[in-house]
């Protein structure tokens, strides 16, 4: 990127759009840049910009006392601490998933590869209200677990564990669709050395793969965790919005709309934004380092 | 999410694999399984029993739970009225949203990838912010700015211009949540794409329209129908976004998934469940067209291209 090449002060090599700019064969009139310029960023202000501003005006709309005040009430804690959980449970199950799942697909060659990586992405096809429904079809008092599950007074449908399996589905294929091109491009030969030389499967793993594939592999957990913290409809269809006790923060998010106290809301959904916010940093961060080792090995 | 580009280097992978056995690949001598890495049973057992116990059994519930209702029942539910009212809304809106963030999203990928302008890096990281920002926040946010007293609803109003608690509605929450879908998909091919081909075109004449229709689009075109049909697949499963500013009315504003949601309320898990499988059959036959654009993007573009 030119950007992280002008940010550690390399003399820029006219990389990035400033070689399209100085070449008189690919850069345009410029009426046509400034046209181009001015739509397109007024379509970004409109609808990226605009909806992320507004949440937190209307959070501070009736003062900064409102706000903490919203933030610190009993069920928005509890909200809170549910969220976390559900996201510290599902994040690691998914990790550990999209480790071996990488491994298997990019370390070894077998039939229908192909076929096994579209069903490792089917969640993302998935609509995330049918999400919530398969696992009510389960574990629901209807479902084909479910007259055992009350049998032996386990609650999983309206209650917690509900919660975290519609969270693992939703957010199943993150960090393995990251780690499985990344490990695809960096291919076998320095794992196939280390066990010759007499490296276990695990050491080859924590000494020789992890270190080329950790920015990877944090790209994935961020995405992972960002969806698994603001994850809605799967949720929603599950959690049969019990207050202080099944309610992640999205949802009291839509449980303050309904009840019309839209500063309460709002102030809650900026913790929200706050945390997306703190993604694409974190995002842009590891993309920026992964950029930059990329460069260094090359140079 | 990292759609594309992430499995432009799978798909050369697997072309790999089911290359012609006559032909001298450099891999070709590792098709026999010779293996020397450790962990193929341990982590290929784990890979499918998670597979199976989260996505796999669960998913097969839909269906199995569709088979034991009976035609005739299956399909009074499915194509209902209200339901059928659904579909169109669901389905119209989603294509239109899809299009409209093609044609800008590429405008904005052209923008990121072709110009210099203060604040680009800003623009560039805020572009994923629908992946990152939770579909209800995203919702009652469209909605404040939307509704009569809103920033935007008061401009519009007065026009004569509703988009709050009206099907407009719905097309904007759809548009921004599938606009990263676009510019993610049509950005990286943008920026690796080489000056010579439109040096050549400009050095034979060709105005800059020329080239732009001619030589830059038809190399783009995989890509921003990849990123058109991710953002449509995306759009029709939509439910957080969507369903605050949507207004929700019986044969006017429902969405698809909404129906679900109503059906569950009403605890007729029969009919949400064959409406589900409805969706399901829908969004495999969609991946399968998305995994097959995709193919040809990576092909077209030089695969193996990691990142």
């Amino acid at each position: 990127m030119a950007g992280a090449a002008a940010a550690l002060g390399i003399p820029s090599l006219k990389r990035g759009a400033q070689r399209y700019e100085s070449n008189p064969a690919t850069r345009e009139a410029p009426w046509v840049k400034w046209t181009i310029l001015t739509i397109s960023l007024s379509f970004f202000a409109l609808f990226l910009l605009m909806p992320l501003v507004a949440v937190f005006s209307e959070a501070l709309r009736k003062g900064f006392g409102t706000y903490i005040a919203a933030l610190v009430e009993p069920d928005a804690l509890s909200a809170i601490q549910l969220t976390l959980a559900a996201a510290l449970i599902s994040v690691p199950l998914n990790l550990v998933f999209g480790v071996s799942a990488a491994w298997a697909i990019t370390k070894f060659d077998f039939r229908g590869k192909h076929l096994l990586i579209t069903l490792i992405d089917l969640p993302f096809s998935v609509s995330p209200v049918v999400a919530g429904l398969i696992y009510v079809l389960m574990f629901g008092a209807q479902g084909w677990i479910g007259p055992w599950l009350q049998e032996h007074d386990l609650k999983i449908i309206f209650a917690v564990p509900g919660i975290v399996l519609a969270t693992v589905f939703v957010t199943f294929p993150f960090v393995a669709r990251e780690l499985i091109p990344l490990m695809e491009a960096q291919g076998r030969d320095e794992e196939e050395a280390a066990t010759v030389l007499g490296a276990s499967g695990w050491q080859t793993f924590w000494h020789v793969t992890l270190p080329n594939v950790k920015w990877g592999l944090l790209y994935g957990v961020i995405l992972c965790n960002a969806r698994a913290m603001g994850e809605f409809g799967a949720v929603s269809v599950v959690s049969g919005h019990i207050r202080g006790m099944t309610n992640t923060l999205p949802l009291h998010v839509e449980i303050l709309y309904n009840e019309y106290q839209f500063a309460a809301a709002f102030a809650v959904a900026s913790l929200l934004a706050i945390l997306a916010l703190v993604t694409l940093v974190l995002k842009q961060f590891v993309e920026w380092r992964a950029h930059a080792a990329v460069k260094e090995e090359r140079a | 999410m990292a759609g594309p580009r992430s499995m432009s280097s799978n798909t050369a992978a697997s072309l790999n694999d089911f290359a012609p056995a006559g032909a001298s690949l450099p891999a070709g001598e590792r098709r026999k399984p010779r293996r020397v890495l450790p962990g193929f049973g341990l982590t290929m057992g784990y890979t499918l029993v998670y597979l199976s116990l989260v996505v796999l059994i669960p998913l097969s519930a839909v269906f199995l739970k569709t088979a034991g209702m009976g035609w005739e029942h299956f399909w009074d539910v499915v194509t209902a009225p209200r339901v059928v009212a659904s579909y169109k809304l669901s389905f119209g809106a989603s294509l239109l949203a899809a299009s409209i963030n093609a044609a800008f999203g590429l405008m904005l990928a052209w923008s990121l990838a072709r110009y210099e302008f203060p604040g680009k890096k800003l623009v560039d990281a805020l572009i994923d912010l629908p992946f990152a920002l939770p579909t209800a926040v995203a919702g009652i946010a469209l909605t404040a700015l939307y509704a009569r007293n809103g920033w935007l609803g008061s401009l519009l109003e007065p026009q004569g211009i509703k988009v709050a608690f009206t099907p407009l509605g719905i097309l904007v929450a759809l548009i921004f949540i599938g606009l990263p879908f676009v510019v993610r998909s049509v950005q990286p091919v943008l920026e690796d794409l080489e000056t010579e081909l439109e040096e050549a075109a400009a050095s034979l004449g060709a105005r800059r329209w020329q080239t732009f229709r001619y030589v830059i689009l038809p190399t783009l075109l995989p890509a921003l129908l990849t990123g058109f049909a991710l953002a449509f697949a995306r759009a029709v499963g939509e439910y957080g976004s969507v369903i605050f500013i949507a207004g929700n009315l019986p044969l006017v504003s429902e969405i698809t998934p909404l129906m679900i949601i109503t059906k569950l309320e009403q605890y007729d898990y029969q009919g949400a469940t064959a409406i589900a499988s409805v969706m399901l059959v829908f969004s495999f036959v969609l991946l399968f067209l998305i995994n097959g654009l995709q193919a040809w993007s990576s092909r077209l573009n030089g695969a193996g291209r990691a990142k």
